[in-house]
């Protein structure tokens, strides 16, 4: 059996299967290796917005490589759709942030003021009460308004990880499941991977193994700065559409199911869920949609995140040894158009796109 | 394949009946039974279409997994009708593409 590949991409989640899929439709040979169904999957346990607004605050770049993501999703959704057959459920209808009183609405709309002041295409708009009834009748009378940015838009996230494994096989690259890396071993201006008892050979590796890069890293010269952060979330009934807007808290789906959540928890490895988490995230959806306060939930689950110290994407050769990369990023699905093809063609030897310029690992450094 | 519901009533002892409403018709089953179990007793195998794709759906896992058997009870939408027992007087109506909100 043939186990020589011109990439291997540690990782099958959003991150790793966005840049297989641009690998292999460019040409390149491209094995995934990925874990099992019970390793850590922040790609399965996702919300599905595809946001801009609310990112960058402490580096515009972040904003503007968000934003480039959300202008590239549309085609890259048409992609994924042509080669799976299937809808992924994606809208692209601007996102509200919720404000609940003046001092929350005059944040957000600061926030994003001084986004849009060093960077014009990062436009919102301010909606009072009255202005937020218009666009979501929904809304309940404790709400004080909303700032409204036209480039947030939102998408099954599951459906978008199926969609990208039928576009990589589609374009001809290599899965493997249950394949778990245990050791990556530079070797004749290459690498060898081991799986288990099977070992693979790739002139280049990409590691895009969320919280597995922190062991895997360091074995190729390259850091991991992340560490989990649990989101919990809940899942309705479907219910007739109602919300034609994504917000930061609560979501429709195209089939009609709220996803209701925003939560963040410092808590190891753990990813369970936890009633007093699940009824404040009750709470916080029924407060500006008062209609929600009889719809059943019907699931709910907790998902370890990956973040950084400040947030914001890792990409980054090894200096130690060339062709090893890593990528590692909390929005694996808003930046997933980006890394299919902005990330790519730097990973393949085009030079680095500028705006990426902030997103090594050695800015964590004291 | 024919429409035809492949559950019958076992031959146990007697129980004491209760009269259900579906879809408007008056039924007469035991007091032991799951709503889904009487639907198919009295021979309605259609419980809902579903909002995704409208197609008709009917009870499928019978242990509270499948959410196949959505109904209506008692004018409270998206019911499993496998895990609720029937009440005397219950009223019970198909549940038609999603439910709405008020």
């Amino acid at each position: 059996m043939k186990n020589d590949y011109d990439y291997v991409v540690v990782g099958g989640g959003l991150v790793g299967m966005a840049i297989a899929y641009g690998l292999a439709k460019r040409g390149v040979s491209t094995l995934v290796l990925d874990g099992e169904d019970s390793s850590v999957r922040a790609a399965r346990g996702n919300f599905g917005l595809v946001w801009v607004s609310s990112k960058g605050s402490r580096q515009i770049d972040y904003a503007r490589w968000s934003l480039e993501s959300s202008q590239l999703w549309p085609g890259f959704c048409q992609e994924l759709e042509d080669a799976s057959g299937m809808k992924l459920g994606y809208e692209k209808p601007g996102g509200i942030m919720i404000a609940m009183n003046e001092e929350s609405l005059a944040s957000s709309a600061a926030a994003l003021e001084k986004l849009h002041a060093q960077d014009s295409r990062l436009s919102y708009e301010v909606l009072d009460h009255r202005q937020l009834k218009q666009r979501i009748p929904a809304v309940g009378p404790d709400v004080t308004g909303a700032v409204y940015s036209p480039h947030d838009g939102h998408v099954s996230p599951l459906y978008t990880l199926r969609g990208l494994f039928a576009a990589f096989e589609h374009a001809g690259g290599v899965y493997r499941s249950d394949a778990r890396v245990d050791l990556i071993v530079p070797r004749d201006g290459g690498f060898r991977l081991t799986a288990g008892r099977q070992t693979f050979d790739a002139g280049k590796v990409v590691l895009c193994a969320g919280l597995g890069n922190r062991v895997l890293a360091p074995m190729v010269g390259l850091r991991a700065p992340v560490v989990p952060l649990r989101g919990q979330i809940l899942v309705t009934e479907r219910v007739k559409r109602f919300l034609d807007y994504p917000t930061l808290s609560v979501r429709q789906t195209a089939e009609g199911s709220l996803l209701l959540g925003d939560s963040a928890e410092d808590v190891d490895m753990d990813d369970g869920v936890t009633p007093g988490i699940i009824a404040h995230i009750a709470q916080k959806a029924i407060a500006p949609f008062p209609l929600l306060k009889n719809v059943r939930v019907v699931r709910a689950w907790g998902s370890l995140r990956i973040m950084t110290p400040d947030s914001m994407p890792v990409y980054e050769e090894s200096l130690a040894h060339p062709g090893a990369f890593v990528a590692l990023c909390h929005s694996g699905v808003t930046l997933a158009a980006a890394h299919c093809e902005k990330l790519v063609p730097w990973l393949m030897g085009a030079p680095r796109p500028s705006l990426l310029e902030y997103f090594y690992a050695k800015r964590f450094a004291v | 394949m024919p429409n035809v519901s492949l559950f019958s009533a076992l031959a146990a002892a007697p129980a004491a009946q209760v009269s259900i409403l579906i879809n408007d018709r008056s039924f007469s089953v035991p007091n032991y039974m799951t709503v889904a179990a009487a639907l198919l007793s009295v021979g309605v195998t259609q419980l809902r279409e579903t909002p995704v794709s409208n197609a008709p759906r009917a009870p499928f896992c019978m242990m509270g997994a499948c959410f196949e058997c959505l109904v209506e009870i008692d004018s409270v939408p998206n019911q499993q009708a496998c895990m609720t027992l029937v009440q005397p007087g219950m009223t019970i109506r198909s549940m038609i593409g999603a439910r709405s909100l008020k």
